[in-house]
């Protein structure tokens, strides 16, 4: 059954976990356990990493000085060349992993898991946005939108905190539920859009996020957005009754939004296996066609997806708002909105996956930010990285090539009559 | 069994009273829409002056035209009242079902921007004419390789997000190319190998490994982002001199078609890039659909099993469909670097290459559509330029807003539903 039901996730179903309930090779236990060990998905993803991080590592030491010095006479003294590698590799990647998990040379106990809470911090707004996007891949819609939904999101949740003064739990609520509003009704838009017209998603998408970048410019020099007495696009600071109250003290960054995003995962977790609602979305996803005989809405569903996604997406923009930055810019969605798209791809548009995703690309990106600063090896190589990571995860054939892994199923043949009939794409650019 | 298989298939629905289809309202409310707000707000609310002055000939030109001054409010309410009756044609035709061609649009855009132009200009300096239509077809080369790129990939089945990556990658190449070489023109020979070997990876991974296209497009958009830019931040910025510095491509004159009044500056006092595109453009417009290339790389695309059936390698044609696509936006990179005269910069193509993805759609995968749609952005984002330069009364962050929510319209109320290559998307296995 799990191979009639290809992944509408757009994953490729050979990236599924191997079903394979019995051991029909007819081989003892311990091999047919180490079997599937060496078949799990965990591994290919673990091995995607590796690959990942040693092409990243190719990358840095190409463009390390020392490197290139030494090059000139590697044949000469090749341990020198070999050194100069290991040591600008070796460098750059321990400085990003102190600055996202654990700084092991801290003085402090709080100093030394900062990086995990900065890791945490960055993924928030991954997470809250790439739920939305899994639920819209799901149902078969290429939501490219969060970018704008995010900024949406982050103006509603901004003008609520900034202009009114109100108790502090009933301020963050309103606010965070603007939010919400501003991002499902922007993204609504492109809901009803495809359901009354059939506007493509991706185009209708893609035009609101470059409206929603200029109406956040624009918005910044209005007077009831722009702080009084700047000439910057700031807005005025949110108030303390306004913001996600911080869940480590003030030597952290760490907001409660981190634990609204984890709430959100279980609520779509819900939302998606055990409500009939997401029982429509998967079946609008896998066969609009047979959704349509069976009697479901397929517009409806689209205006619903895109909602619920908008709304989640908005939620990002809040996490950023009112905790993160504590400030409405124009840059308040920085690229979360397309590495977004990524963290909901490498999760397999499921809850889990993408709260595992993001925080693997929130760590990163903290990472980075430490490796730019100490070893002054670019951030953009964490781009590099984020992207391996991914397309090996989605090509598990390759990895399996790369590292002689046996392949899962008995034959090739299974794999291949899984995906002859490839997900009902609804996504087509 | 058998009378299982003979059986027809179950009948639709069976269709009611008419067999007609319901009328299409949108049109004419879209149309009705826009000559409304053209009417209210270009010509009756007041405008910044009583004149405006549209500057047609370029200082150089052979026949010089003088310059026209027109009054803003009356300019304007013609134009607005023309714009109102085209859109009773519009409801015209739809009740009577009549079919109008494609220039109903394109009059009624015309119609409404110079209404919009002799309200906007108004008590303002001269609007230069010219030079905002050359501006329009300069910036919209690379949203016309872009989506010839699309449309290269899509016809033959292949989903191409990756637009921006290729143009990206040929911005980036053009760039050291030219710059190491000290030529421009080397720069545009190396642009379309930089963006095919992006259509190589993402065919690599759509034929041979049937990953998600959509998802190799974009990760493949963020891989190029991430090696450009960290080769941006590490080689190129040590020592720009050798490898960015900016070699801008000279523009070329054609002798006698360039001196043509208005036509002449814009379409034939460009660089060479342009008269690559619209070789590209022509082309393709006839070759994918006269010829026996044009017709198997669609046969792949529709229906790749029939197309296998009569002896066309499905997989081959897209794995050369692809790359191929790939060069062209890599082609169309180069205009950010060379054609534009500029050095690289990280992430210099900003988004251009979802806006040629939006012009392949809206032109409904055709070559003249995508040209025409890509226009179209073309004008919006010159035109802003231009206003600025002259002054208006808009904030700048509306204007730039502007071409995006006319695509929303035009999307939502003229194109529609369109209709994507059929198998594009999905993985052929025999």
């Amino acid at each position: 059954m799990t191979q009639a039901t290809p992944d509408v996730g757009g994953v490729p179903p050979a990236a599924a976990p191997p079903s394979r309930p019995m051991d029909d090779d007819g081989r003892g236990e311990g091999s047919s356990i180490l079997r599937e060990m060496l078949e799990s998905s965990w591994l290919v993803s673990f091995l995607a990493v590796v690959i990942a991080l040693v092409l990243g590592g190719v990358l840095i030491a190409a463009a390390d000085p020392d490197v290139q010095r030494t090059a000139t006479y590697v044949f000469a003294r090749p341990s020198d060349f070999f050194g100069a590698i290991w040591s600008s590799v070796a460098s750059a990647y321990a400085a990003l992993f102190q600055g996202s998990v654990v700084n092991l040379g801290a003085p402090t106990f709080e100093r030394a898991i900062r990086p995990l809470t900065e890791t945490m911090t960055v993924a928030t707004p991954l997470i809250l946005a790439g739920l939305g996007l899994g639920i819209g891949f799901r149902a078969g819609l290429f939501n490219i939108g969060a970018q704008g939904q995010i900024i949406l999101g982050g103006i509603f949740a901004g003008f609520i905190g900034f202009t009114f003064s109100l108790p502090p739990g009933l301020h963050l609520l309103l606010a965070v539920f603007g939010a919400a509003l501003g991002g499902a009704l922007w993204a609504g838009i492109a809901g009803v859009l495809k359901a009354r017209t059939g506007a493509h998603e991706v185009i209708v998408t893609i035009m609101l996020n470059n409206i929603a970048v200029f109406l956040v410019a624009y918005l910044l020099t209005t007077s009831a957005f722009q702080r009084a007495g700047s000439s910057n696009p700031i807005s005025p600071p949110i108030p303390s009754s306004a913001q996600f109250p911080l869940l480590l003290g003030d030597g952290f960054r760490l907001h409660l939004g981190f634990v609204l995003a984890l709430v959100a995962a279980v609520g779509v977790w819900w939302l998606m296996e055990r409500s009939t609602i997401g029982f429509r979305f998967r079946a609008v996803g896998e066969n609009p066609h047979a959704a349509r005989t069976a009697g479901m809405s397929v517009p409806w569903a689209y205006v619903w997806v895109m909602v619920i996604a908008g709304a989640l997406a908005g939620l990002a923009g809040s996490a950023q708002v009112l905790g993160t930055e504590k400030v409405l810019t124009a840059g308040v969605a920085a690229s979360f909105g397309f590495d977004a798209i990524t963290v909901a791809l490498l999760g397999r548009s499921r809850p889990l996956g993408t709260v595992l995703a993001g925080l693997l690309f929130g760590a990163l990106r903290a990472g980075g930010f430490a490796m730019q600063a100490r070893t002054g090896t670019p951030i953009d190589i964490v781009l590099v990285v984020q992207s391996l990571i991914v397309l090996f995860i989605a090509a598990p054939p390759l990895v399996r090539s790369v590292f002689r892994l046996p392949t899962p199923g008995d034959t090739t043949r299974k794999r291949r009559r899984s995906t002859s009939r490839p997900a009902a794409q609804e996504v087509s650019a | 069994m058998s009378t299982v298989t003979t059986k027809p298939a179950p009948a639709r629905p069976a269709r009611t009273t008419s067999t007609l289809a319901p009328i299409s309202w949108r049109g004419p409310i879209v149309y009705g829409f826009f000559a409304l707000a053209s009417l209210i707000f270009f010509a009756l609310l007041p405008a910044g002056g009583t004149e405006t002055t549209f500057r047609i000939s370029t200082a150089t030109d052979f026949f010089q035209i003088p310059a026209l001054t027109v009054s803003s409010t009356g300019f304007a309410l013609v134009l607005s009242l023309v714009a109102l009756g085209l859109a009773g044609l519009a409801t015209w035709a739809a009740w009577t079902r009549r079919r109008l061609g494609v220039w109903l649009p394109v009059v009624f855009g015309l119609v409404v921007v110079f209404a919009f132009l002799a309200w906007a200009g108004a008590g303002k300096s001269a609007i230069p004419l010219t030079g905002l239509l050359q501006g329009s077809l300069f910036l919209a080369v690379p949203l016309v390789f872009g989506a010839l790129s699309g449309l290269l990939c899509e016809r033959s089945g292949i989903i191409n997000i990756a637009i921006e990556g290729q143009l990206l990658a040929g911005a980036f190449l053009a760039a050291v190319v030219a710059s190491v070489t000290s030529s421009a023109y080397m720069g545009l020979v190396a642009a379309p190998i930089a963006g095919a070997l992006v259509g190589l990876l993402l065919v690599i991974f759509s034929v041979k490994y049937w990953v998600n296209q959509i998802i190799v497009g974009v990760v493949l958009n963020v891989l190029v982002v991430g090696v450009t830019s960290y080769l941006y931040s590490t080689v190129l910025a040590a020592d720009p001199a050798t490898w960015n510095s900016r070699n801008p491509l000279p523009v070329i004159e054609i002798p006698v078609l360039s001196q043509i009044p208005v036509l002449g500056p814009v379409l034939f006092r460009q660089t060479l890039l342009v008269y690559l595109m619209y070789a590209a453009v022509i082309l393709l417009q006839i070759f994918v659909f006269k010829s026996r290339w044009g017709l198997r790389m669609r046969a792949v695309g529709e229906h790749p099993k029939a197309a296998d059936t009569v002896g066309i390698k499905v997989n081959v044609t897209r794995v050369k469909n692809t790359i191929l696509g790939g060069a062209v936006a890599g082609l169309g990179g180069a205009f950010f670097t060379v054609a534009a005269g500029l050095a690289f910069g990280k992430e210099m193509t900003g988004g251009k290459g979802f806006i040629a993805l939006a012009a392949m759609i809206l032109g409904r995968w055709n070559p003249m559509g995508a040209l025409a749609a890509a226009l179209l952005f073309g004008f919006s984002d010159n035109l802003r330029t231009v206003l600025g330069i002259v002054g208006t009364p808009i904030p700048s962050q509306i204007m730039l807003m502007t071409p995006y929510v006319v695509t929303i319209f035009a999307v939502a109320g003229l194109v529609g539903k369109v209709r994507a290559p059929a198998a594009n998307g999905i993985p052929y296995v025999k």
